[in-house]
């Protein structure tokens, strides 16, 4: 069953086998968005936004899928309405915002289902919807894809400054005059894009891991954004990669295997990862107890005035 | 003149009226001390002046003309707990976020705001910590970094909103002279406190607010304890009232 590192890119040269190499194209893309996005997602605690969106694009998808059309413009449409929803119906104090996000997550899921449901074909479309799938990417999407990668990442590092000012703190930045409101509604349309580009081989129910976890992972290396925003893409290419060849080699669903790649990865960066790790946080307490320890009663106060 | 003037501000906020009717001048040079029990109105003060609650009457005066949108000269230090501490950043980059209104979208930091940037760490005594992420500083070093991101949008005014919460007395005093030199180089202070010793040795002037303004001046013309019973809900006898004694 095993396929050999070199049969997979034997494969993926193969021109009867373009749909693998499509798969793999559209997942490195994704990655590389989601990762980067991801960042913001991760830093802003806001995984429940993204979790939203994910859920919010599948009406769309729906729609989509019966009228004929285009997926991608499905699920944007879908997801930017409810992140706008999400926006205008949040400024109401006296609901807090994951409770609003938690009234439109599930309803808009919920009328995806319905939609799809008088599609005919039903229960398979709604698996590969879910679930992803490597299969059935046609090649327009992976342009269609390249294109909004690049626009979002643009849109991202031109407002790199301004989304930075607005997570440090919110009071401030708006006391400074920047426009609040409108720099969290293109972050949300922003984490749309994403997860609708990753959608097809990941899932609709998995992509949040793609957006969440490369990003937590990087977190734990570094505590600089800049570097972060390396590091995130980084290991989401590189789950990417791995999760695909895995999936092909042993016929595993390839959106979970990807998953998987990412979640060990991140559980082994968590117990090791230099600063923040388990096992270096341990290792500098220990160390710290025995300098302290060393200090005689003799060590300087600091000066208090 | 009075770089930032107040004349009959009222604001209500969900129609309950939180302020009524306050007049207060700050002058260039100045370290005002505003003072008043929780609830009284102090942050929403701050907040009027910085534009971020609606008033309902009155005016706001900066250098004389009318607030409009850019309020640029005037530089905010928000409680600590608005700032997310965990995020990655390095002093020198959180400090720098307080020039993204002057840089706008557009236009890629120069030399000069490189300079602003290292010209308030350095007015806040940061210089050797410019490179350390900010999770990893004390309350006070915390305290100061949000002084400098205000500092480095060159400001005319600083408002500080309950700086001293939480840090301890030694740390309280650094912060406090740092707040009259910076008062001295010409800018107006106002900072909301709930430290009444710290205002009373520290300021040049004190406003006594619950709602409305109660009474104002140094506090060398503040012995009367009959406002500050009036402002915090005291009896004469109050051992709190004993600081006035110093006076």
């Amino acid at each position: 069953m095993t396929v050999p590192l070199t049969d997979f890119v034997t494969d993926l040269l193969n021109p009867d086998l373009a749909f693998l190499q499509r798969a793999l194209i559209i997942t490195v893309i994704a990655s590389v968005l989601c990762g980067i996005v991801g960042a913001h997602v991760v830093l802003r605690g806001m995984a429940f936004i993204g979790d939203a969106v994910a859920h919010a694009v599948f009406p769309g998808l729906a729609v989509a899928f019966v009228l004929q059309g285009s997926l991608l413009l499905g699920g944007v449409v879908a997801g930017v309405l409810t992140a706008m929803l999400v926006a205008v119906f949040s400024q109401n104090r006296r609901l807090r915002e994951d409770s609003v996000i938690g009234v439109f997550l599930v309803a808009s899921f919920a009328l995806g289902l319905v939609v799809i449901s008088r599609a005919p074909g039903y229960a398979g479309s709604l698996q590969q919807f879910l679930f992803g799938s490597i299969t059935g990417i046609p090649a327009r999407d992976v342009l269609t894809a390249a294109l909004v990668a690049v626009g979002v990442l643009g849109v991202v590092a031109i407002l790199h400054r301004q989304l930075v000012t607005v997570s440090l703190d919110r009071e401030m930045a708006r006391a400074l005059g920047l426009a609040t409101f409108r720099l969290d509604l293109v972050l949300y349309i922003c984490v749309t894009l994403a997860v609708v580009v990753s959608l097809q081989t990941v899932g609709n129910i998995l992509v949040l891991a793609l957006l969440v976890t490369p990003a937590a992972t990087a977190r734990l290396l570094t505590d600089r954004l800049a570097v972060m925003m390396v590091l995130s893409p980084v290991f989401g290419v590189f789950a990417a990669i791995i999760g695909i060849y895995l999936s092909w080699s042993y016929d595993l669903p390839v959106g979970a295997t990807i998953v998987l790649v990412l979640a060990c990865a991140f559980i082994v960066v968590w117990f090791v990862a230099p600063r923040h790790g388990i096992v270096a946080s341990r290792w500098v307490r220990r160390g710290r107890t025995a300098r302290e320890s060393d200090v005689g009663p003799d060590d300087p106060i600091p000066n208090t005035h | 003149m009075s770089v930032l003037a107040i004349n009959g501000l009222s604001v209500d906020l969900g129609g309950r009226s939180v302020l009524h009717d306050v007049t207060l001048e700050v002058g260039s040079g100045e370290f005002l001390g505003i003072l008043g029990p929780n609830g009284a109105g102090k942050t929403t003060l701050l907040r009027a002046v910085l534009g971020l609650v609606v008033i309902s009457s009155g005016t706001i005066l900066l250098a004389g003309s009318p607030t409009g949108r850019d309020r640029s000269t005037i530089g905010y230090v928000p409680q600590r707990h608005e700032f997310s501490w965990d995020y990655p950043v390095s002093v020198s980059d959180a400090v720098a976020t307080g020039r993204s209104a002057r840089l706008g979208v557009w236009r890629r930091p120069r030399s000069a705001d490189w300079e602003a940037v290292a010209d308030a760490i350095d007015r806040v005594g940061l210089s050797r910590l410019a490179t350390r992420p900010v999770g990893e500083l004390s309350g006070g070093q915390r305290q100061r970094v949000l002084v400098a991101r205000a500092l480095a949008a060159e400001p005319d005014v600083l408002l500080l909103d309950e700086p001293y919460t939480g840090l301890d007395l030694p740390t309280q005093e650094e912060l406090a002279s740092l707040f009259g030199h910076l008062a001295s180089e010409g800018r107006a202070v106002a900072m909301t406190t709930h430290d009444i010793l710290g205002a009373v040795h520290g300021c040049d002037r004190l406003a006594l607010i619950d709602r409305t303004l109660v009474a104002s001046g140094p506090p060398s013309m503040l012995r009367n304890p009959e406002p500050w019973c009036e402002t915090f809900k005291v009896a004469a006898g109050s051992p709190v009232l004993r600081i006035l004694d110093g006076l």
